[in-house]
């Protein structure tokens, strides 16, 4: 019997085909023989062939490796992906990135404005304040200079840069009118039907409601009869028959409509809308039910669309006079509780709520 | 330019023959017409010039063992096999780094190589043993054992480099070296 190491060598003489005559077919005959020999001719076999697998792996890659570096990878490196422009690689690399970045801040955004009304402002894009702009002229110079030279008068010369409509809230002179008309204002000044002008303070402003209140503060201002109007606690119904009093103009005008709508514009429930024709002047005046109960009070229209005006539902008005606080006023302010227009004809009651309707005038 | 690229387009049984007598003409020939297509495929789909080189390598290993595994049939154009071999190591290797593409930008047809991948996947992991173990045996193991069963080297020629006094010496050698080796092999 062979020592192994003499059988291993013998082994590679015959794969590699080194053997020949009478060695060749003792060896083959021996394999046929004797099995575990020929196990072991087949297990050597086979890990030499894997050690030459390698070797020529190792030869094929670096026979590829010496071809690669002849290659001009750069030339086709243009030829197979000719390079977009840079901003547009970025964009194809980022373009999810940038997508849903922009998305997230699109949220954000829109996020921020709702909570923190933003979107709310649009109401004075949409809706068109009512208050008259008597004079386009800004206070200039040249009007302080004739205020200086005129003599002093009673009541302003000068007609003023905006006006609106109020009426009184009580008989002793408290009037109320939206925010939005004495918003910014130096000083105010009312105005009868008479023609008379009478200064007045700010007692209160409830911007959110667009709602002021006013007191008449000139000497020469008389108490007025008891109103023959109430305040509305409740609220209207939609069909309901109303009309309004305001100064679109240098005098009184008449509106007559109904209430179309339980809430205002892109759904404020502060507000109803109500189908009257009303015009830039006509803020703040009262909305009266045929009653003669103020239900609201005019406060803007939508633009572009006709016969959609908004009126503060009269509830508010009461909520507003509640949060005054009592002590601060010179005179108490008492609510009429007894309405004196109902049954009347229309042109009754026009003349009798005739007094009791301002023109405001803002400078 | 582009129609002696076309016409230097080799074709496939001249290639087939070509691996079968290791020719390096048409493993140049190999190289130079598909690696553009394997580049174009990586560098449009997330990769570099070293990643395409790395794959078409592979792919021509793969198509090497294919070949001389023997009974080789070619039941599509080698183009396809290797680029689909590509593609498929490609997103393969793309899950690995745990990029996700979401839509891979093909430039030609593929067929199912999965056959063919999971039996290179065998040998890689033989491949990458026998290397390890080639690089535990230590010199002068190493060589001789390259030179006789790699490069084909007589006894003769190895006693006569390493300078042993005689043949049966330098066989003794080789017989210790290849038990070490077949021993660090197997026990990995």
């Amino acid at each position: 019997m062979k020592s192994d190491l003499e059988l291993i060598n013998l082994i590679d003489a015959y794969l590699k085909g080194e053997l020949s005559g009478t060695v060749l077919s003792d060896f083959e005959k021996l394999r046929k023989d004797d099995p575990s020999f020929d196990i072991k001719v087949v297990e050597h076999h086979n890990f030499v062939s894997s050690l030459s697998e390698y070797g020529s792996r190792i030869k094929l890659v670096s026979e590829m490796n010496t071809i690669h570096e002849s290659l001009d990878i750069q030339a086709i490196k243009n030829d197979v992906a000719p390079e977009a422009p840079k901003y547009r690689r970025l964009w194809n690399k980022y373009r999810i990135n940038t997508a849903i970045a922009a998305s997230v801040a699109f949220i954000a955004v829109s996020a921020t404005l709702l909570s923190t009304g933003y979107f709310s402002k649009s109401f004075s894009n949409n809706v068109n304040l009512l208050r008259r702009e008597i004079n386009n002229m800004k206070r200039s110079q040249n009007a302080l200079i004739k205020n200086i030279n005129d003599k002093p008068s009673k009541g302003p010369s000068d007609p003023g840069e905006f006006g609106g409509t109020g009426f009184a809230l009580s008989s002793n002179g408290y009037v109320v009118t939206n925010f939005h008309v004495v918003k910014g204002a130096d000083s105010v000044y009312v105005q009868n039907s008479d023609g008379e002008a009478f200064k007045v303070k700010l007692i209160y402003i409830d911007p959110a409601y667009d709602l002021a209140v006013l007191q008449i503060s000139d000497p020469s201002f008389e108490n007025l009869a008891t109103l023959p109007y109430t305040f509305k606690k409740s609220a209207s119904d939609v069909g309901e028959d109303v009309f309004t009093i305001g100064f679109p103009r240098d005098e009184q005008v008449l509106g007559k409509g109904y209430v179309s709508a339980k809430n205002g514009f892109a759904g404020d429930t502060v507000a109803y809308q109500v189908s009257i024709p009303v015009n830039p002047g006509n803020s703040g005046g009262p909305l009266l039910d045929n009653r003669g109960n103020v239900i609201g009070i005019i406060n803007g229209k939508q633009a572009l669309l006709d016969g959609a005006a908004f009126a503060i539902k009269s509830s508010y008005i009461l909520r507003s006079i509640d949060a005054i606080p009592q002590d601060s006023l010179d005179e108490k302010l008492v609510l009429n509780k007894r309405n004196s227009l109902a049954g009347l004809s229309r042109k009754d009651q026009f003349k009798k709520l005739e007094p009791y309707i301002y023109m405001v005038k803002v400078y | 330019m582009k129609k002696e690229d076309n016409s230097s387009v080799p074709a496939d049984s001249e290639i087939v023959l070509g691996i079968l007598n290791d020719s390096k003409d048409t493993l140049n020939r190999l190289y130079t017409s598909y690696f553009p297509m394997v580049l174009q495929l990586v560098l449009k789909n997330n990769g570099n010039e070293d990643d395409a080189k790395d794959l078409f390598q592979e792919s021509i290993i793969v198509l090497y063992n294919k070949v001389k595994g023997g009974n080789f049939e070619l039941n599509s154009k080698l183009k396809t096999f290797l680029y689909s071999v590509c593609r498929r190591l490609w997103l393969k290797r793309l899950n690995e780094q745990s990029k996700t593409i979401r839509n891979v930008q093909d430039f030609s047809e593929i067929i199912a190589v999965e056959d063919d991948l999971e039996k290179h996947e065998e040998k890689d992991r033989q491949f990458a043993i026998m290397e390890s173990s080639l690089q535990q045996l230590g010199e002068p193991c190493k060589t001789i054992i390259e030179d006789y069963y790699i490069h084909s080297r007589s006894m003769q020629e190895i006693c006569e480099k390493f300078g042993y006094t005689n043949a049966d010496n330098a066989k003794t050698q080789k017989y210790k070296c290849l038990q070490r080796l077949k021993k660090l092999f197997f026990q990995t």
